[in-house]
């Protein structure tokens, strides 16, 4: 029973890498169209808000709907399609694991990682019913792709059951809410990416050709914020789950383990990002950066914390 | 507004004048910049960025022997790291300089931001201002009023209901409605962040109340909560003797569950249970259990189960065959497979002090080269090797001894590495003699031993109590949009307003919104 399981697990996880790599294929396919059709003079739209903005709030239009033809490629639709294919592969493959396991499929760095990108894409996916997201395909296809490939090489290992200190429903709790929060930060990042590239073409400085069909850096920053706004409560709440069970399993709700610092730091990270929006001089670019920066602490602590660092959060079963 | 936040908070107009400053005018600018926006910023981010060391090399508080490793590794390294108290990073002067800044500053802000949230929780909506069209949201909606005011006045009476529905605070002018709404955003927020101190303070002031302590219990041995019944024992700045609840805990029974049909992971162990017989003044005593992650809670401590290891139940008799020394000795796990080193010291009743270093093996087995190993954790083949030395072991001189450790440098060797007899080997139930006409020692059972760890702590409670306020004042300061909204009758139309306090993407959404609803409504009161 158990192996037959495991074996349709790894089936699943390689199809979804191959349908991965073809969405991925296609979203970069939609994204060369769009700077070869862009037209030239789009951009300046929404140059003179900052100064009507001045002295009273925030003056916000998140622009949703752009009026361009972008969103009715077809490469991008054929992307948006494999997608979906690949993410319910993807996510049986992580069905499957946990059958095979008989428990939830996160206890070791290849589960975590194989669930991780399930759930990323998945936020992905359901986000498109809230924004029209799918310029940031490539970048959250393709950063899941060679996760999921990392990990399917060189995380690899057997179901093995659970140590006595991960046989706790907070395991179920704590780690699901971290990856959702991974989630959000991973599209903010995106955003942000996007965001930084828009700022210089908008200034003038040059850039892809199809950051004309995208928002403006001002509505990207603002669909950023929302979205890290999400992930930042999230994180706070794994936070503070991950003190409860620390307490029960370990006898202290904090004690600056490896993982906790760097929890810890993203978390800080986070707060001044959200704290640098309301800051003269950190909006814009500045606080694009620090999400990130931010992100990139979360996929350090996921990575070379989980592998290298020596702390109580062994778990990544290499 | 801008007076109480930050002078460089986004929404506050650029600053002007530079006047020149006294001594007071000094400390007052100085205090300005410690508690401006980008003075918090720039701490916070100094945080972030000085937590970063703490994880890169061990810490004093969670790894005390990776500190000593490192200092024999990296001795030169380790003392300017160590002069930097780079291993005690989370309590340095350093790190705590930036977050008691860091906190005097959300301090200086949270406070002058109370006094003008109270003033404003009290406050009527504002004057509808005079050019509704120059706001963020703004529409409008045809309206004619047919008969002189008197439809203009159900039109304002309209949108004042309708408001008034929505949760609006609404103030009704002659030809208008001002509202406002969303006051918890600022309520949230400030919870948030004197909940953010109030952690702080219990973590900081409320652990100096509390100590943990450790013992390790054999079975069938109990751990009375005295000072003197700990292995080892820490308290807190505050901790004063008398504040130790009396308990009794007896070690019944101790069970490992071994992974036995997975071939991946054969041997592993997935439970530890520490079956205990609690006793506490005033009631009857009460058999329970303890595993990894569900601790007991008893007398308001909290006792957990973080290690388990094999006691050898050990037998000494002089050569008349009387017993001299008996004890269960904890034996320390080596290895997975739990190889375990134990130490036996009998001062007394034989013709000299002796001393024994043991190895056990609860499976045991034979390497490549030879030497002895445990291949299986559980008991399976059992064996016991004793290396023995006589001599002088300098517990007669009064100065505390380890009874993990052995000094064997001044011990002469008379089994085992040293000497010209083998070690001494014994399974359970067998008895052996001691080198030179010593006398004999004898295994008769093998146990189990818990590590127990007895942890008190009062401000526990408190600290997840702010937790909790952290999340709710998160919550409603980030997702409670506060917004001002007007409703004006103008010649021929309606206008509807909006004006965002604060992030507020569903602004414009909610603007337009509250028109089609009005115009709705109005239509419906005009026609009936």
């Amino acid at each position: 029973m158990t192996p037959s399981l495991v074996t349709f697990s790894l089936i699943a996880v390689y199809s979804a890498m191959a349908v991965y790599t073809l969405a991925f294929i296609a979203f970069t396919v939609d994204l060369a169209k769009r700077s070869s059709a862009a037209p030239v003079a789009v951009a300046a739209t929404t140059a003179s808000s900052s100064a009507a903005g001045r002295a009273t709030a925030l003056l916000e239009r998140v622009v949703t709907d752009q009026p361009l033809a972008a969103g009715r490629s077809r490469a991008l639709k054929a992307a948006m399609a494999l997608t979906t294919i690949g993410w319910a592969l993807h996510a049986s493959a992580a069905l499957f694991r946990g059958l095979a396991a008989g428990r939830v499929p996160w206890a070791n760095m290849f589960e975590f990682s194989l669930t991780a990108t399930a759930i990323i894409v998945g936020v992905f996916l359901a986000v498109q019913f809230w924004q029209d997201l799918r310029f940031l395909g490539a970048f959250i296809v393709g950063f899941c792709l060679i996760l999921l490939g990392l990990a399917s090489v060189n995380f690899y290992v057997d179901v093995i059951p659970l140590p006595d200190a991960l046989q706790s429903a907070w395991l179920v709790i704590h780690v699901f809410v971290a990856i959702l929060g991974t989630s959000f930060f991973a599209l903010g990042a995106g955003l942000s990416v996007t965001q930084l590239l828009q700022a210089r073409r908008e200034a003038g400085r040059g850039g892809p050709g199809f950051l004309a069909t995208l928002p403006s850096a001002e509505a990207l920053e603002n669909l950023a914020y929302r979205v890290i706004l999400i992930g930042f409560v999230f994180w706070t709440f794994t936070l503070i789950a991950g003190a409860v069970w620390a307490e029960r399993a370990w006898g202290r709700y904090w004690g600056w383990d490896t993982k906790e610092v760097w929890t810890f730091i993203i978390w800080t990270i986070f707060a001044g990002y959200i704290h640098a929006r309301a800051t003269r001089g950190w909006r814009g670019s500045r606080s694009a950066v620090l999400a990130i920066i931010g992100f990139s602490a979360v996929m350090f602590n996921f990575t070379v914390v989980n592998l290298f660092f020596k702390g109580l959060h062994a778990y990544s079963g290499l | 507004m801008s007076s109480s936040r930050p002078s460089d908070h986004y929404d506050s107009p650029e600053p002007i004048a530079q006047p020149k400053l006294g001594v007071g005018g000094y400390l007052r600018f100085f205090w300005r910049q410690l508690t401006s926006m980008r003075t918090a910023l720039f701490l916070l981010l100094l945080l972030a960025f000085a937590a970063i060391p703490g994880s890169l090399v061990p810490q004093r508080s969670s790894d005390p022997n990776g500190v000593v490793q490192y200092s024999t590794e990296n001795p030169d390294l380790y003392k300017v790291l160590d002069w930097f108290g780079v291993f005690n990073t989370y309590g340095s002067v350093w790190f705590s300089a930036i977050y008691l800044l860091l906190f005097v500053s959300l301090i200086g802000c949270v406070i002058p931001r109370t006094r003008h949230h109270f003033i404003a929780l009290r406050a009527r909506p504002p004057k509808t201002p005079a050019r509704l069209e120059r706001l963020a949201a703004f529409t409008s909606r045809p309206f004619v009023a047919n008969t002189g005011t008197a439809d203009a006045a159900t039109a304002v009476d309209t949108a004042a209901r309708l408001l008034k529905k929505q949760g609006y605070r609404i103030e009704v002018f002659d030809d208008s409605v001002s509202a406002e709404r969303g006051y918890l955003r600022e309520t949230g927020n400030l919870v948030f962040h004197t909940a953010l101190i109030g952690v702080l303070i219990s973590v900081g002031v409320g652990g100096g109340f509390g100590y943990t302590g450790q013992r390790v219990v054999v079975e069938g041995q109990k751990f009375v909560n005295v000072l003197g019944d700990y292995d080892s024992f820490n308290p807190g700045r505050f901790f004063s003797g008398d504040a130790l609840d009396p308990f009794r805990i007896a070690l019944d029974k101790f069970t490992v569950k071994y992974e036995l049909e997975n071939q991946d992971a054969i041997g592993q162990a997935t439970n530890f249970t520490a079956s205990v017989t609690t006793t506490e003044p005033g009631s009857d005593p009460r058999q329970t259990e303890i595993k990894v992650n569900s601790p007991l809670d008893i007398g308001g401590s909290q006792v957990y189960l973080l290690g388990n290891g094999y006691a050898p139940t050990l037998v000494v008799r002089d050569p008349d065959g009387n017993v001299v020394w008996t004890d269960s000795v904890p034996f320390l796990p080596q290895d997975a497979n739990l190889t375990s080193v134990g130490v036996i010291k009998v001062p007394d009743g034989l013709a000299e002090q002796v001393g024994m270093v043991g190895f056990f093996y609860p499976t045991a087995a034979e390497t490549g080269s030879g030497a002895l190993t445990s291949a299986y954790p559980d008991l399976v083949v059992p064996l016991l090797t004793l290396r023995v030395y006589t001599g002088d072991l300098g517990l007669n001189a009064g100065e505390p001894r380890s009874v993990y450790a052995l000094d064997v440098a001044t011990l002469t060797p008379v089994a085992g590495k040293g000497s010209d007899l083998p070690s001494l080997e014994l399974s359970p139930g067998e008895k052996v003699d001691l080198p030179n006409g010593l006398g004999s020692i004898e295994l008769t059972d093998v146990k189990r031993f818990a590590s127990l760890d007895i942890h008190h702590d009062p401000s526990q409670v408190w600290v997840l109590a702010f937790a909790l306020l952290v999340v709710a004042g998160l919550l409603t300061s980030l997702f409670i949009p506060r917004r001002r909204v007007w409703v004006k009758v103008v010649a021929g139309s309606i206008e509807y307003a909006g004006l965002a306090r604060g992030e507020d993407p569903t602004l414009e959404a909610a603007v337009e919104d509250l028109a089609q609803k009005h115009a709705a409504a109005l239509s419906l009161r005009l026609k009936s």
